[in-house]
Parts: C-alpha cells; sequence; structure tokens
C-alpha cells in the first residue's frame, strides 16, 4: 500500500479528545435515563449533548438500542437488506428496569471523528454481566492479533471462533458489509459549525470510506474488516473503529473504539475508556507489559 | 415402645420417646406424627435418624400413651404448638431443633412455624403430607375465584381426596367406627390399599382413630372459614410423595407465596412413606439438616430448591444430561431446555467447553453440572452415571448427541478409524442409552432417550462407510430399545439431523488423504454446510419437540425428509444416488 497515512501525535490527541468527548456523553446520557424513556428520546439527548460539546460532525448520528433490540432480535434481525435496515434506527421501544441498553455515537471535533458503543443497563442483568465481562478477551485477541500483523480477515475468523466458543452470536455481522471495524480518516477542520448529513450520517465521513473503498480496490485492501476474503490482508495503517458485538438471547453487548495501526505496530487509542475500568474494578484488567 | 419421659403441658401428660444421646455438637431431630397414628410411626425412621442425631418424637395429645383431653376444643392448634414447645423446651432447652413432621403432625407445625409462640425454637422444618390449613383454605378460594376450570378441578379433585374430613365432622360415626372393628382391620387396609405393612400393630390403634378425630373437628371448618396470612422465613423442605392418596400434589404450588425459603422433592411412595421407605425420609431429613446446620448444600438440594421464576415451565424441575454439549447441537440442547426450566449436567470430552455450556444454562436460570466423560469409555460412563445418580437421582431425560466425524473410501478406513467412530458414535449411546435407562427403570422414572443419529443412517454414500454404519445402528438399537422400555412408559426418540453447521466437519478424519487434503476438504465441507445454513438451534429444537411429544423418529431439514422419503419407497434410487462421488 502507498503513502499510507499514520497520524502524528498531535492529530491523536485530536482523536483522542472525540473518543473522551463521545464516551463521556455516553455516560452523562446514562446518568438521566430512566426506565419509560424511548430510545428516540434517548438519542435525541446525545445529540444535543454531542452539539453542545463542541462537535462539528458525525460519521453517524447516535443510536440507542433498548431490550432484545441490543442483540438484534426481531425486525432489526432483518439481514436481506444487507445491513441497511431502517429498524437500526432509534425506536419507540422504552426502556424498563434491568433492560440492557446499547448507546452507540460517532462526533466529530475539528476533523477528528470517534466512534463507541457503550452498554449498560439501569438494575441488574446477569446476562450482560457475563457479556460485558467476556469482551474483555475481544479486546485482547484483536490486538494480539494485528501486532502479530495476521491477516485482518483472519482476525476476523478468530473472533467469530471466539463467540463460537463463548457460545455467543457475532452480532456485528447484523451491520452493513458484517463489519468487525471500519477505517476513520483525518477530514478537514474547515471551522464550520455544522456539516451535512443524509439518512443520519455524516456526508463528510461516509465520502472518505467510499474514497478507502475505491482505492482499497486498487491497491488490494478493504476499507471494512470482516471475516470475507476482501479482508484477506495485513493490517493498513490507520484508525479502526473496532466494534465486536455481541449476542446472547435476548441480550446484547459491544465496545467501540479506535485502533491506530502503524505500519510495524498497534495499540489502541485510549485505555482510559469505560469499559476497561468496569474491568480493572471487577479485578479482570491486567495492565499489557 | 416405652417412653422415656412424661411432659406435662397445660394439663395434659405427653409421652416422649428418645433415640440417642444429646450432645453439644449433635443436632436434635423432633418427629411429630399425624393420624390415625402414635409416635410409634416413626420407630424405623427414627432409629436410623439416631445413628449421627439425637431424635426425639412424642405421642400427641389423644394419641400413644399421652393423656386425652376431656373437651373437643382442647385439641385447637394453640394447644397443639404448646405441647410441641412444652417437649422442645424439655429435650433442647438451649438448641432450636429440626422438625419433621407427618400428616396432622405436619398441619401442627405449620401452625408452630408461622406463629410466634415458639419463634427461635426451630432451626428448620420438612414437612411431608400436612399442609397448612390457612394456606389450603387460600388455595382453595384462590383457584374457585379464578374461574380457570382447570384450577377449579384440582379443588374437586382433592376434596375427593379428603372425603374422610367431612366424614369426621359428623356425630358419634367416625369414633364409633374405630370402636367397632376399624382398629382391627387397619393393619390389613394399611397393607392392601398402601402396599405397606407396620413392624407390629399399633397397640393404641383404638384411641389414636377415634381421638384423633377431634384434630379435625376443633380446627378444621373454623380455618377453613376464616383463615389467616400465615408467612415463616424458616428453611422447609418439603417431602411430597407421589404416590399420595390424600393429597393432590397442586395443593403445594402456592406455597412459595408464603415460605420464600422452600426446598422441594418429589417421592416414590404413598402417605405413610416413614413406614414404607425409612432409610429415604431419614436420608432426607438428614440431608436438609445438615445443610441448615454447615451452610452447605448439595447437589440434590440445591435442584431441590423451589426457584418461582423457574415453575410453570415446559420441563421445570427435570434433570437432563447432554453428551457433547461442549457445542454445537449438544450445547443449544442444553440451553434450550435450560429455557424450558429444566436442570442440566453437561457432558463433554472437554471440560473447559462443557463448563461453559454449564455457566450458560446457570445465566439461563438452570442449576447446571458440567462433567468430563469420554462415552465410548465404559468406565468413564459408569463413573459419570453414578455420580448423576447418588449426588442428583436418576435423569429425567438423557440426550446420547455425542459424535464424530469420518469419511472417505472404504478401504482406506483403518480399523482404528473404525473402532474410533464405532466407539464414540454407537457405543457413546448404547453406554448412554443402558446406564441411564436402568436408572430410570430403577427410580420408576417415566424418562426420555434422546439418540442423536443423522440423515447418514438412512442415506447410503460411497465415501461415507463408517459414519452412516454407526449412525444406521443408533437407529436400529434405538428402535429395539424402544419395543422394550415401551413397558415402562419411558419413551426413545431419534433425531436425524441433515446437513447442519458444528463443530464435526471441521474435525471429520477424511481418510486415505493427506494433512494437507485433509484440512482443505474439512474447509470445504465446513463452507457446504454454511451454505446450507441447517442451524444447530433448529436441530435442538427438534429434540424438545421428540421430547414434549413422544416423537420416534424425527428427521430434521429438508435434506434429511426428502432422503428418509426416497430409501423408503424408492431404494434403489437411493442406491444409485450413493454411488455418485459428491465428496467435498
Amino acid at each position: 500500500m502507498s503513502e499510507a497515512w499514520i497520524p502524528s501525535a498531535e492529530e491523536l490527541a485530536g482523536f483522542r479528545k472525540a473518543q473522551r468527548l463521545a464516551y463521556d456523553c455516553a455516560e452523562a446520557i446514562t446518568a438521566e435515563m430512566k426506565p419509560g424513556m424511548t430510545e428516540r428520546f434517548v438519542a435525541a439527548r446525545m445529540k444535543e449533548y454531542l452539539l453542545d460539546h463542541g462537535a462539528d460532525d458525525c460519521f453517524h448520528e447516535p443510536f440507542a438500542w433498548f431490550g432484545d433490540r441490543t442483540a438484534f432480535r426481531g425486525l432489526i434481525a432483518f439481514k436481506q437488506l444487507g445491513g441497511f435496515n431502517p429498524a437500526f434506527y432509534p425506536g419507540l421501544r422504552r426502556l424498563e428496569e434491568n433492560m440492557p441498553f446499547i448507546l452507540d455515537c460517532a462526533p466529530t471535533i475539528q476533523g477528528c471523528t470517534a466512534d463507541i458503543g457503550y452498554c449498560g443497563v439501569i438494575g441488574r442483568n446477569a446476562i450482560l454481566d457475563r457479556l460485558m465481562d467476556d469482551l474483555i478477551e475481544y479486546r485482547q485477541l484483536i490486538l494480539e492479533q494485528v501486532r502479530a500483523r495476521r491477516p485482518l480477515a483472519e482476525i476476523s475468523r478468530a473472533v467469530d471462533a471466539l463467540c463460537a466458543r463463548h457460545g455467543y452470536d457475532p452480532r456485528h455481522k447484523a451491520y452493513p458489509f458484517e463489519t468487525l471495524a471500519h477505517r476513520i480518516e483525518k477530514l478537514k477542520d474547515d471551522g464550520k459549525k455544522s456539516h451535512l448529513k443524509i439518512a443520519n450520517f455524516g456526508v463528510r465521513n461516509i465520502g472518505e470510506l467510499l474514497r478507502d473503498k475505491i482505492r482499497g480496490a486498487r491497491e488490494g485492501w478493504n476499507p471494512i474488516w470482516n471475516s470475507s476474503d476482501a479482508s484477506n490482508h495485513v493490517p493498513t495503517p490507520g484508525l479502526w473503529a473496532v466494534e465486536p458485538h455481541l449476542g446472547f438471547r435476548e441480550v446484547g453487548a459491544k465496545w467501540e473504539e479506535l485502533l491506530v495501526v502503524t505500519d510495524t505496530d498497534a495499540f489502541w487509542l485510549d485505555d482510559d475508556v469505560p469499559h476497561v475500568r468496569r474491568w480493572a474494578q471487577r479485578g479482570l484488567w491486567k495492565q499489557a507489559a | 415402645m416405652t417412653p422415656s419421659q412424661i411432659v406435662q403441658s397445660g394439663g395434659i401428660e405427653l409421652a416422649v420417646y428418645e433415640w440417642g444421646k444429646p450432645g453439644k455438637k449433635k443436632p436434635t431431630i423432633v418427629l411429630v406424627h399425624g393420624y390415625p397414628d402414635a409416635a410409634s410411626v416413626w420407630k424405623a425412621t427414627a432409629e436410623i435418624l439416631s445413628q449421627r442425631y439425637y431424635v426425639v418424637a412424642y405421642d400427641v395429645r389423644g394419641a400413644g400413651r399421652s393423656s386425652t383431653p376431656d373437651h373437643t376444643a382442647a385439641y385447637d392448634l394453640d394447644h397443639l404448638v404448646a405441647d410441641l414447645a412444652a417437649v422442645v423446651d424439655n429435650v433442647s432447652p438451649d438448641k432450636p431443633v429440626h422438625l419433621v413432621c407427618h400428616d396432622w403432625g405436619s398441619i401442627q407445625c405449620w401452625e408452630a412455624v408461622t406463629t410466634e409462640r415458639m419463634e427461635g425454637r426451630i432451626a428448620s422444618y420438612t414437612s411431608i403430607s400436612g399442609p397448612s390449613i390457612d394456606h389450603a383454605s387460600y388455595w382453595i378460594m384462590n383457584r374457585l375465584r379464578s374461574g380457570s376450570p382447570e384450577k377449579i378441578a384440582q379443588v374437586g379433585r382433592q376434596l375427593a381426596h379428603s372425603w374422610y374430613i367431612g366424614m369426621f365432622q359428623l356425630p358419634v360415626l367416625a369414633p364409633a367406627l374405630w370402636k367397632g372393628g376399624l382398629d382391627k382391620l387397619w393393619p390389613t387396609l394399611l397393607e392392601k390399599v398402601e402396599g405397606i405393612a407396620e413392624a407390629e400393630p399399633n397397640p393404641t390403634q383404638t384411641r389414636d382413630g377415634a381421638n384423633g378425630v377431634n384434630l379435625y373437628r376443633a380446627n378444621f371448618v373454623k380455618r377453613l372459614l376464616n383463615p389467616q396470612e400465615r408467612r415463616t422465613e424458616l428453611p422447609v423442605q418439603l417431602i411430597v410423595p407421589r404416590g399420595d392418596k390424600f393429597m393432590v400434589q397442586e395443593i403445594w404450588d402456592d406455597l412459595p407465596q408464603w415460605v420464600p425459603n422452600l426446598w422441594r422433592r418429589e417421592v416414590d411412595a404413598g402417605h405413610w412413606l416413614q413406614v414404607s421407605h425409612p432409610e429415604l425420609v431419614a436420608a432426607h431429613a438428614a440431608e436438609f439438616v445438615d445443610f441448615v446446620e454447615r451452610g452447605v448444600e448439595s447437589a440434590a438440594l440445591k435442584r431441590a430448591r423451589v426457584r418461582e421464576e423457574r415453575r410453570g415451565k415446559a420441563h421445570s424441575g427435570k434433570l437432563v444430561v447432554i453428551t457433547g454439549a461442549g457445542s454445537g447441537f449438544g450445547r443449544e440442547t442444553s440451553l434450550l431446555f435450560a429455557e424450558a426450566g429444566a436442570d442440566i449436567i453437561a457432558v463433554d470430552i472437554n471440560l473447559e467447553a462443557a463448563e461453559r455450556t454449564a455457566e450458560l444454562s446457570r445465566l439461563l436460570g438452570a442449576q447446571a453440572w458440567a462433567r468430563k466423560t469420554d462415552v465410548g469409555s465404559i468406565e468413564d460412563m459408569q463413573s459419570l452415571a453414578d455420580w448423576v445418580e447418588k449426588e442428583l437421582g436418576a435423569p429425567d431425560i438423557v440426550v446420547n448427541n455425542a459424535g464424530i466425524g469420518v469419511a472417505g473410501s472404504f478401504f482406506d478406513t483403518s480399523d482404528a478409524d473404525w473402532e474410533r467412530v464405532l466407539r464414540v458414535n454407537l457405543w457413546g449411546v448404547i453406554h448412554g442409552s443402558r446406564l441411564f435407562g436402568k436408572q430410570m427403570i430403577a427410580a420408576g422414572k417415566q424418562g426420555h432417550i434422546v439418540n442423536v443419529a443423522s440423515m447418514g443412517g438412512f442415506t447410503p454414500s460411497r465415501f461415507m462407510s463408517a459414519y452412516n454404519t454407526s449412525k444406521a445402528a443408533v437407529m436400529m438399537l434405538s428402535d429395539c430399545i424402544r419395543a422394550e422400555l415401551a413397558d415402562r412408559k419411558i419413551e426413545v426418540s431419534t433425531i436425524c439431523p441433515g446437513l447442519s453447521i458444528t463443530n464435526i466437519t471441521q474435525s471429520t478424519r477424511f481418510v486415505g488423504a493427506s494433512p494437507e487434503e485433509e484440512a482443505r476438504r474439512q474447509q470445504s465441507a465446513t463452507k457446504l454446510y454454511q451454505k446450507r445454513n441447517l442451524k444447530p438451534q433448529t436441530i435442538a429444537r427438534a429434540i424438545l419437540d421428540a421430547v414434549e411429544h413422544k416423537r420416534a423418529e424425527v428427521p430434521v431439514g429438508v435434506e434429511a425428509h426428502g432422503s428418509r422419503l426416497l430409501s423408503r419407497f424408492f431404494p434403489a434410487l437411493s442406491r444409485r444416488l450413493a454411488r455418485l462421488d459428491v465428496a467435498p
């Protein structure tokens, strides 16, 4: 691959700021959430929060899924549209006590885009706890294998195999193109306060993804990282928004984070994220040497 | 039996019997008898329990060698509880005791554990065949008010079982019967109706029968018409004899509403199980006492604990053994049974995978255990069966699912390949069916054995001689044992899945192929199966369906149905197709 973009330390700081904002947003809105609220209401609150805190564009508008929609059961599982399923958009499902939820938002600040996934429950849900505990293994597996420069399709299949071992459904396969991860590119900081969105997706970010697709087709790589043969290439340098999404019965859980891939190495953009803090609290997290 | 002491209670003399000596670390068990019995009904049970506990029984007022009150009101439950308290204060002044009560003894003790009089004096309560009259009254009212014909029928059936209670309300009749010959007839009646013989006829049978009628007269009508809400936080173990002629099992259904800490064990016995099965009663009582004293809950008790949210499901309370439970059909079947209320024993040669299945089953609310077992090894299977029988009792459902694949030319299939595939696919099913079938027969369980074969069992193929032979054998084996077990009402189902995605394609041995070629074929077989997309969940659902509807043979998937029809109606075509070289 020619002239790969490897983000500078300064650029990484920009992306880290965007990712922090996204996770702060999820945590702040979670603190407000109460039984009876709808997905649409919560998603709108997230959007408001992001705009209030400096977001000027997005990869996509915030998503919120409640109850069995976290595991993409029901209409949302309809795959015949290739993942482009309107049921993904926040709906009128109301939150109940002990019902799992997922918040997913992707703000852009000054050209730097983050894409995060956050899950939780108002009350208690044993299945969600178990899923969230097990998600640590996916974060470790993906990083280890990217560092070992394994082909991305192979890593994606290793994720599938880990799901099978755990007894979970890999629900990220319900996303468009069965996406385990997708590229994030740096946009120009044009100083504008807002940018065009179509069907809840940021036009500039999707444009970058399409450009990557064309360029990737020429150079033999795929900006969508999944188990297909198109992803059968070594990790491409740059930023990847990685989002393993597990489902067990009526409960789904995920995290989503930016993975920084350089020519020789890889690392997660930020270890100070809510799910890592949760693993640390539960004694599951051991800082990699 | 001679009383060891007489305890005074409100002007009544109670005859108390003891087995063993009190000791600092020895729990005290107090046994309370029912009607028309005396303390002697506990003799055999008490003797067994006294090996480890200090055991006390007494004759209830009016029965055995205790004195008789002179009026019916003196049989009021308040007095009966006071009697129990007097005995307990006397035999165990410092430590709370464990109650084990039967029939009317149990009715009295419900009063004792749900009222304040004996607070702090009782550590646990094992109740056999005697509900609280107050609970029974609510039970009846709730069902009559529900308007559900099924629930009203339950009340009708219970009333039909309680005919004698109505009769006891009539003046003169019942005591006169006891005095006029029923007492002499009683041992014969017990033997004829209940199939039990008392070691020696009860010498006080006449007064036990005649006086005891007052228990009913003093309490039944009063309590039934004006029940109180009676609750207890104490640990309560319910022993429910399935063959009880005086009680319908549904009478206990509402109990969790009053008793949050409840364990329920059903046993194959009649009403007087302490006479017919003293070892069983002693074992259950001891297990519960030990649990309450030491806090260690045995596997059987864990299973017996009543979990409100698990009740009323299709397979509530059933115990299911599943082999090959670490992945594929086995794991999905475990999870579906767990969701349907059953408890799971997940068996696999890969312990880690079995543990994972057990853990997922627990997340779905089941009690679950994982066991590492090579189903082809008789030693392994015997030790699995022994463990299950000892810890949990005979299973209700056994799914012999573990299987391995082998493919390739007959002439490349070595003796070792044949042995390997027959050992797991056929011998595993033989062992599982025989060992657990025996347990079901011994326990009188009307259980279900599910053997997972394959469409290969009726689909000849030039490159699947070993695998398909093993599966055809499983089908015939199932047909034979189904016939033999029909008398015992134990069902046998054969499941014949089509091309379903599991690990089996990735681990199938392709004989006559180099390791690289084998890996390639495994990959391509897996891809073919993925394209077919017949999910393990579908097979698991077929297994539950087979159990629920007692189906004998269940092909799963259109290819399995098609091939079965072909083999039945167009066998020549089936044989012709077998020649096609469609190996992946």
